[in-house]
């Protein structure tokens, strides 16, 4: 209980963070909020279904370009848009799924990979959302929206701080809804039946549980949410390209890292790592191309000594487990 | 009517032929033990029925219905349990949560039916006290009476156990032998591959002898073991 209360308070902290905070603060966090989605669905692929892909990037580019699409070919709304980049890259990813599943472990990966690569010169060819090079969100499209006019009612301000702040909430708001749905998800009997296929697919398939359905689903499922997630985050850099969109090191890279070293397989795990990320990238950012030697070396080193990540470690040590996703066996109503 | 029965089942790996021809039924409620030496076949059998091979020729019914191109899970849904020879828990998950999944899934029970079908098994099978610890930390006993238990708790009509007396104490396979005969008496059939004999012959009624992947023998236990050519081929005693 307790620990609901310190996430609930922490969570309160971070919704204040546009009120109270400087608008570069609400921009870096916003990009944490978003890569701390990408981690908790990257976790949930790798660490809970078995799935290690690395073409994540390709929902997040999917994503992005069908909000694009939406504003500038149909003159949606963004958000409305951004909802679409989810629909449409759950749709993408059942025929990816098709193709990627034929594959498995190291060759899943690699398969993965490619068909991220051939998604980002697919849309280089679109030339109405402006091919290789790329295009800018018409910017009335975004601060003509209703609810900008209410925050700059409400809390004054640049209409492109008001894009800022409403940014920031949908993320924050992204990344509840994720831990959420996660947690009540791995916790169901969809969820038990994915571990039991994580430690012995074999036995998983001889008690009754579908090892492909489960996983086809959390493939799904994420790839609707990196979707989202890629047309929250175009929303508010508001320039595109496929370069940038399809980008393998911001969407994937550093998402692996951060799963990684906060400790993959558990829920707590990309939290941590998003934190650490975090502190590594604003103590370092003066430091140019070494920061990303020393993030390297750090993701190296806590693989070699702490293969579970540093939540995984701490429950190993400790045995405290504030969230776990087990299922305790019933208490007895009279003992033996 | 027979709860499985297998109609001229073949299957090669190459120019070997493991299962040749074997047809055979088990009654519903019937408890059938397989013997025969190693690499008679007896586990490409298992998994035939099972569903983790496909055969070459030949069906499987369960119940009367063609399963033969039935995925494990379906025919695990239709009643069909198995323990394996070789241990395989869910090593991340609790002893408990082991049987919650099997129940869920394979036994189709609600979250509410669920967690007291579970207790009840975990309670037969001398689990009980262990329901919280992991799995993959269990020794070999209690690996043994978790494969047991596990399959219990699908629900099964028939189940198959494959070796599960085998490196077990006498006294630990007494213990085992009581809960399978006890599975036994609820009407549940009983497929057995077994290298302990006298654990195999207090539950069984009848016994198969395979051998180079064909069924050898089938019939009464004192009898099947009293006949020469299975004493010169699975004990090695000239007849």
């Amino acid at each position: 209980m307790r620990i609901f209360l310190i996430f609930l308070a922490f969570a309160l902290a971070l919704a204040l963070v546009p009120i109270l905070g400087s608008r570069a603060l609400v921009q870096d966090l916003f990009t944490v909020l978003c890569l701390l989605v990408l981690a908790l669905n990257w976790n949930l692929l790798a660490g809970f279904a078995g799935l290690v892909s690395v073409g994540q990037q390709a929902f997040v580019g999917i994503g992005a370009y069908a909000m694009f699409a939406c504003v500038i070919l149909l003159g949606l709304n963004p958000i409305l848009g951004m909802l679409v980049g989810g629909l449409v890259a759950m749709a993408l990813s059942v025929p990816v799924a098709f193709f990627a599943f034929r594959l498995h472990g190291a060759y899943f990966a690699i398969g993965t990979w490619a068909v991220a690569d051939i998604a980002r010169l697919s849309f280089s060819q679109w030339k109405a959302l402006g091919g290789g090079t790329g295009t800018a969100l018409p910017k009335e499209a975004v601060q003509e929206m209703a609810v900008i006019q209410i925050l700059r009612d409400l809390f004054g301000g640049s209409k492109a701080a008001a894009v800022d702040m409403l940014t920031y909430w949908l993320a924050l708001a992204l990344v509840l809804a994720v831990l959420a749905a996660s947690w009540i998800f791995l916790r169901s009997r969809l969820g038990l039946g994915l571990q039991a296929v994580r430690d012995n697919p074999v036995a998983a398939r001889a008690v009754g549980v579908d090892p492909t359905r489960l996983k086809a689903l959390v493939f799904l499922l994420t790839a609707f949410v990196t979707g989202i997630c890629g047309g929250l985050l175009f929303i508010q850099i508001g320039r595109i390209s496929p370069d940038a969109a399809f980008s393998l090191l911001d969407w994937t890279a550093f998402v692996i890292f951060i799963v990684v070293i906060g400790g993959i397989g558990t829920l707590p795990g990309p939290i941590i790592g998003v934190l650490v990320f975090y502190g590594l990238e604003r103590a370092l950012a003066d430091y140019g191309t070494l920061y990303l030697i020393l993030l390297g070396l750090i993701g190296i080193a806590i693989m070699l000594f702490a293969r579970r990540g540093l939540w995984g470690s701490f429950i190993q040590r400790t045995g405290f487990d504030p969230l776990p996703l087990g299922h305790r066996a019933p208490a007895r109503a009279t003992p033996e | 009517m027979a709860i499985l029965s297998l109609q001229g089942v073949s299957k090669s790996f190459g120019a070997l032929k493991v299962t040749d021809e074997v047809s055979f039924a088990l009654e519903k409620g019937e408890a059938l033990g397989i013997i025969g030496p190693n690499g008679a076949g007896k586990s490409t059998l298992f998994n035939l029925i099972t569903g983790n091979l496909r055969p070459d020729a030949g069906q499987v019914l369960l119940d009367g219905r063609d399963v033969t191109g039935e995925s494990p899970m379906q025919r695990c849904a239709s009643g069909l349990g198995r323990s394996f020879q070789i241990p395989q828990p869910f090593g991340h998950l609790s002893v408990y949560e082991n049987l919650l999944v099997a129940a869920r899934f394979g036994g189709r029970l609600s979250a509410a039916e669920a967690p007291a079908h579970c207790m009840g098994i975990l309670d037969r099978t001398g689990l009980a006290s262990l329901a919280d610890r992991p799995a993959g930390a269990l020794p070999l006993l209690n690996r043994k009476r978790l494969e047991l238990a596990r399959a219990m708790a699908t629900r099964p009509r028939v189940i198959l156990l494959d070796e599960i007396a085998g490196g077990l104490t006498d006294g630990e396979c007494v213990e085992l032998v009581a809960t399978i005969r006890s599975i036994h008496a609820e009407g549940t059939a009983i497929l057995w591959i077994e290298h302990v004999l006298h654990a195999l012959t207090s539950v069984v009624t009848r016994l198969m002898v395979l051998n180079f992947g064909r069924m050898l023998m089938i019939g009464a236990p004192d009898q099947v073991m009293a006949a020469p050519e299975v004493r010169e081929i699975y004990l090695g005693i000239e007849a």
